[in-house]
């Protein structure tokens, strides 16, 4: 075969990165360039310095060192039965990407991942170099998200956090039963167990770091993960009760979702209807309930419907609201954060603003629209000085009055 | 003449700033006109280049009035920290009216000090509003900054930039780029002003035009390449990507031009590979007829193309036992029934061996229909890919749901991934019942034709442990039975 050029390498491992849905550059130790001899900085907040037209954020250089795999997972493009085409890039090829975006302020960083070549050793080991070449060699101090081989030893995995910012490892599926059809040559232990030591890792660094000034970081933006939506027949309940537990056991600072989407050259074993992205986007929302509302997995899960599915029509706070409409109407005037943050269409900032502005007026319906991005949604649940949702949370066809009318995106 | 005066007089104040963004001279000002107790309906805030409104208009001997010296018992100015924060961004908004919405609020907080947490309170919200549209102008900023790298006759690289940002964020922002790229020389140029770091020195400049830019970076052909093979088309969401890139960005950003196409090209791409991984929509075969029947008309992977015939499987509904292999080869071919070449008469050989009846038996194969290659006259076998079995697994599956066999026997790892889903080694998973999803016993072991393949001593061996595993399943079965 003729010799790849570069431009094909990064056609071809850019391509095998995207089913990736982690793009998050934020929540790391502050860095910057300052008084260093190479570039970068990261400041908290992360950077999404593009956006495809699929949605999704251009934050990092996301691709892998190489797509030759010596697993078979079916949902994976890059699976070793897969026609798709191979390439590889050397750790150096891709310092040099990395800088040569970097400094034209393409990217915040780079998220690294690699189909697994010769052994997990081998190509954590490849991996890590290349972080390595980034921090030691060019003195980068940009953002570097590692992805983590379950099968690698712990030494490799613990030198990859002193280099990255974040490190991650897949559960790939929410059930164990569809990741040893699915994935069989993955081990939900094994993918646990290396989650549980990262996590030890990362506590064990922190408080290293309290005692003496200079210990080294551990991957200070934390540890994620992700799981593919659809591909088996897992229920969104069952999604939602096993990122609880992922976040619990092993403190995660996120969980993706991916909705399994059609691959080239597919697997036959997988389903040929995809899961709609609205499935996706409702498991966000009910990721969000669960961490910045309140919401017990089990209160997520009881606003699904019969099948342990979130209906998809409406988003499961509102669906939540319909399902125990006894709670409200909730006094904006009155009623704790705790029940605002169970108002559908308010936020957690417009919850913070009604609390500090309630300090010094009686809130008017008027008021609480200047505080929230739509009136219309929030109204039927609330009551304010000079508004009582009169019968309207005993409506039958309230739901029907709630539903925004979906339209199909227009091309340009 | 005291401040109370000042007030009495109806004096109007037209204060001009140097700069659009300069809040220390506004902050300073601001505290001055408080302390004279100036309400705000008196003063006009003027940026340069403007001229100003109808009372600053009026004359030079009005507008430009002197501020008088605050009186010495005037008390101090007060402001809260929020307020600070709010008003050192909604100051860099383009809005004309943000100076006087920043004093009218900066008034009221000197009777009301703790206004700004009033968020109901309608010029504390578009306070708010506009540093917030001042936050999100310099994130994009941050974000949307591209730079194109030039060569100084000094052979060092320069690395300038185009922006066009809506509010005067320039000065503010490039500390920004200082940390982050602070080893770098680099330049970012505005229609609002420009500037330019060395390495170690920042320098401001004037308003610059896009001709004054470089116009291109053989660099951005490689991260157009990226961006569009990070693009996944099977998700289109073309209004997410609006919300956070609006259009008006799109003419300095390199990667932009190519969206239109991409968009324009998903459908068909996700479409195309959708009907590549088609399979025909078709109900579980009810009998073994069927099987037959639907497998010789599939036409789900390139194999049943090659002008064969689809082998069906030989023996009971209900049989114990099922013999899987991997492909029917040029003998079964050519009569149509399984296991009847070279490797069915030893595998018939080492059954009879075992004391397992062969009629008792359900036999199949992996493959329904041959795959070759001619070389000559001859038909040469060629193994199935992993693609081609796991696509007739579900004529496996369906004979498997209707014979309903205790135990599966697997003639080598194409069988063994017919049935498992993976590729098994023989050697590791042999001698050893796997059970299936159902419950029922995979026990695993080679193929005959591999010890054809064989000579010698090897051969010895491995035909021992063939007959060895055989016998496993006879007992195994007679267990079962039992």
């Amino acid at each position: 075969m003729a010799q790849q050029s570069l431009r094909q390498k990064l056609e071809i491992l850019a391509d095998a990165a995207k089913y990736d849905a982690s793009c998050a550059s934020s929540g790391t130790a502050k860095k910057n360039s300052l008084g260093g001899k190479g570039v970068g900085s990261t400041e908290g907040m992360g950077i999404c310095h593009a956006y495809a037209p699929d949605g999704r954020c251009i934050s990092l250089l996301k691709i892998l060192l190489t797509n030759h795999c010596i697993f078979d997972c079916h949902y994976c493009i890059n699976r070793k039965s897969s026609n798709v085409a191979r390439a590889r890039f050397t750790p150096q090829e891709v310092v040099d990407l990395t800088l040569n975006f970097y400094r034209r302020n393409y990217i915040e960083g780079l998220f690294l991942s690699s189909g697994i070549v010769k052994n997990a050793n081998h190509t954590m080991e490849q991996l890590v170099e290349v972080a390595r070449i980034l921090r030691e060699e060019h003195d980068f101090r940009g953002y570097i998200h590692l992805k983590t081989i379950p099968e690698a030893d712990a030494e490799i995995i613990h030198a990859a956090g002193l280099y990255a910012d974040r490190v991650s490892i897949n559960v790939e599926l929410p059930t164990t039963a569809g990741l040893t059809r699915l994935a069989p040559d993955k081990n939900a232990g094994q993918i646990e167990g290396a989650m549980g030591r990262t996590k030890a890792r990362i506590i064990e660094a922190k408080d290293e770091r309290k005692r003496f000034r200079h210990a080294p970081r551990f991957a200070p933006a934390g540890q994620s993960t992700q799981m593919i939506v659809g591909a088996d027949d897992a229920s969104d309940s069952a999604i939602i009760g096993k990122a609880s537990r992922l976040y619990g056991d092993f403190g995660l600072r996120r969980v993706y979702y991916s909705a399994f989407s059609p691959i080239p050259d597919a697997s036959a074993v997988l389903p040929l209807k995809r899961p709609p992205l609205l499935r996706e986007h409702r498991l966000y929302q009910s990721d969000w309930l669960m961490r910045f509302y309140g919401f017990a997995p089990q209160e997520v899960a009881d606003a699904a419907e019969a099948d342990g599915n979130l209906p998809l029509d409406i988003d499961p706070k509102l669906a939540w609201a319909l399902k125990f409409r006894e709670s409200f109407p909730v006094d904006v005037n009155r009623a704790p954060k705790e029940m605002l943050l169970r108002v559908p269409g308010l936020g957690t900032k417009a919850v913070a603003r009604i609390l500090t502005s309630r300090r010094h007026r009686t809130l008017r319906l008027d008021d609480v629209a200047r505080l929230t991005a739509s009136i219309a949604k929030v109204r039927p649940f609330i009551c304010a000085l000079d508004w009582r949702p009169t019968l309207l949370t005993d409506r039958a066809d309230l739901r029907g009055m709630l539903v925004r009318k979906s339209t199909q995106l227009e091309l340009f | 003449m005291t401040a109370m005066q000042n007030v009495s007089l109806g004096s109007h104040y037209a204060v001009h700033l140097p700069a659009p963004d300069d809040f220390a001279f506004w902050r300073e000002r601001a505290r001055g006109l408080i302390q004279c107790d100036v309400p705000p309906d008196r003063v006009s805030w003027i940026e340069p280049g403007e001229t100003g409104d109808l009372f600053a208009a009026e004359g030079p001997s009005r507008a430009d009035k002197r501020l008088p010296p605050p009186p010495a018992d005037a008390p101090p100015v007060r402001a809260s920290q929020r307020f600070l924060t709010v008003a050192r961004s909604a100051a860099l908004h383009s809005d004309p009216a943000r100076f006087a919405l920043l004093y009218r609020v900066l008034w009221r907080l000197q009777r009301n000090p703790r206004l700004m947490e009033d968020k109901a309170d309608p010029e504390v919200r578009r306070l708010e509003e506009l540093a917030k549209s001042v936050r999100r102008d310099a994130h994009k900023m941050h974000a949307f900054v591209r730079f194109r790298e030039v060569q100084e006759e000094d052979g060092t690289p320069h690395f300038v930039a185009w922006f066009e940002p809506d509010h005067h964020i320039v000065r503010a922002e490039a500390a920004f780029f200082m940390r982050r790229f602070a080893n770098m020389r680099w330049s970012i140029l505005t229609p609002r002003g420009s500037v330019h770091w060395d390495g170690e020195v920042m320098r401001e400049g004037p308003p610059a035009r896009r001709e004054d830019a470089p116009q291109g970076d053989p660099v951005e052909a490689l991260w157009r390449s990226y961006y569009a093979s990070i693009f996944n088309p099977a998700r289109l969401k073309v209004g997410a990507m609006l919300s956070e890139m609006p259009k008006k960005y799109w003419k300095n950003l390199p990667e932009a031009e190519l969206i239109p196409a991409l968009i324009a090209g998903a459908q068909a791409r996700e479409a195309a590979m959708v009907k590549a991984g088609a399979r025909e929509e078709r109900r579980r075969p009810a009998t073994l007829a069927e099987v037959v029947q639907g497998a010789a008309a599939c036409r789900d992977c390139p194999i049943a193309e090659c002008g064969t015939r689809a082998v069906a499987g030989e023996g009971a509904q209900g049989a114990a036992l099922m013999i899987v292999g991997e492909q029917p080869g040029d003998q079964e071919d050519l009569a149509g029934r399984s296991f009847v070449g070279p490797a069915g008469q030893l595998l018939d050989e080492h059954l009879q061996t075992a004391g397992i009846d062969r009629a008792d038996a359900y036999v199949t194969n992996a493959v329904k229909h041959f795959k070759f290659t001619w070389k000559g006259k001859h038909r040469l076998h060629q193994s199935p890919g992993a693609k081609e079995i796991d696509t007739c697994r579900w004529w496996l599956d369906a004979e498997r749901a209707l014979v309903q066999p205790r135990i599966v026997l697997a003639l080598g790892a194409s069988a063994a991934r017919g049935l498992l889903g993976r590729t098994v080694s023989i050697s590791k998973a042999r001698g050893a019942p796997i059970n299936l999803d159902d419950g029922t016993e995979l026990w695993v072991t080679a193929h005959p034709s591999y010890l054809l393949r064989l000579d010698g001593a090897a051969r010895e061996e491995q035909t021992a442990l063939f007959a060895a595993d055989l016998a496993m399943v006879r007992e195994r079965l007679a267990e079962l039975a039992g």
